[in-house]
């Protein structure tokens, strides 16, 4: 039997199918053009290590032969935000079993904006069984993208500029949806002004850690006055 | 083996568990604490808040933003998803019109 709710899962997914295979495909492209490696090393990076941006810096970091330490401690700088992407997930994977590993492996930025944005009924299990079908169906657009990218940057030339704009265009849907959800303009503000501080003030490379930094701090600062609102689901905290 | 394959299945290797462990902080460390307000609260707003800064800084980064284009190629391919998004609320149909106008305007224009 078909378990339920896949045709669904799909629809849910098929935006970030439009993100992914063309992204995909833009790291594959950089993969085999840049770098003298077997067309097939950049799927199986996408399978292994599941990381957009981690993924796109992975192909400079290899081309400088970089060491391995400095190699983890770029990855695990650049991904930071992902420690924070976890919080707002702790109590929908509560109990999911051996869906849990997973779930968390693969949470990557859009499987983590699917799943904080889509309405949840009070079916804990079915809502993880949904999760599971998305997070998996997001990896395997991005193996898919970055299979075919390597594979035809190695047998066609073709112009792909500017295709990376799927990924910002797919971050202001996300943006719009998650403000509808909220009906608070607090946090977007907060998101916008914190960018734009990080930006001017520093490194490309350190903007995204500073920003998502920021963004925290602005939370904590609104935190004592909303935080009656969650007293009820708290027990003496 | 080669010691080039050695060292690109040791990179994927040491990429994957730097990855996995910036995934895996918070289920560790902060499963008790699932309903302390402070984690609900960050929990409701913070996905916004990021989504919005990632906008802000990608979209700096995908435009030209001296004389006298000022950011242009960026912001107008922006703007075209957002009051698509607005008027339709098609997901799909927002970001292939904004990708392709932002891909005709960096190869033609450009």
């Amino acid at each position: 039997m078909q378990p339920p709710g896949t045709l669904s899962s799909f629809k849910l997914s098929l935006p970030v199918f439009f993100g992914y295979v063309p992204l995909g495909m833009a790291f594959g492209v950089v993969f085999s053009t840049q770098l003298d490696y077997a067309w097939w090393l950049a799927p199986l990076m996408s399978l292994l290590v599941y990381a957009g941006a981690a993924q796109l810096l992975a192909v400079s970091l290899l081309l400088s032969q970089t060491g391995l330490i400095e190699v983890f401690i770029a990855m695990l700088v650049l991904n930071a935000r992902h420690v924070f992407y976890g919080l707002s997930l702790l109590e929908a994977f509560k109990g999911a079993g051996w869906r849990k590993p997973y779930l968390i492996f693969g949470l990557t930025d859009e499987t983590y904006s699917l799943l904080t944005s889509r309405s949840r009924t009070q079916d804990r299990q079915h809502e993880q069984r949904v999760d599971f079908q998305i997070t998996l169906m997001n990896q395997s657009y991005w193996i898919l993208g970055s299979a075919l990218g390597a594979w035809l940057g190695q047998a066609v030339v073709f112009d792909a500029t500017g295709i990376e704009f799927a990924l910002v265009a797919l971050f202001i849907v996300l943006c719009i949806e998650q403000y509808k959800a909220l009906q608070s303009p607090f946090p977007i503000w907060a998101g916008i002004l914190s960018a734009l501080v990080a930006v001017f003030i520093f490194p490309q490379s350190q903007q995204l850690l500073i920003a998502i930094f920021l963004v925290c701090l602005a939370l904590f600062w609104q935190y004592p006055a909303r935080k009656h609102l969650y007293i009820n689901s708290s027990q003496d905290l | 083996m080669a010691s080039e394959d050695f060292y690109l299945i040791s990179f994927i290797l040491v990429a994957a568990a730097a990855t996995l462990t910036t995934r895996l902080l918070p289920f560790a460390f902060l499963g008790k604490q699932s309903h302390h307000p402070l984690v609900q609260h960050l929990g409701r707003y913070l996905p916004a808040g990021i989504m919005a800064l990632l906008v802000v800084i990608f979209l700096l980064q995908s435009g030209h933003w001296q004389q006298p284009i000022l950011g242009l190629d960026a912001l107008i391919p922006a703007g075209l998803v957002v009051a698509l998004h607005l008027w339709k609320r098609n997901a799909l149909l927002s970001m292939l019109a904004g990708t392709a106008c932002y891909m005709l305007i960096q190869q033609s224009f450009l």
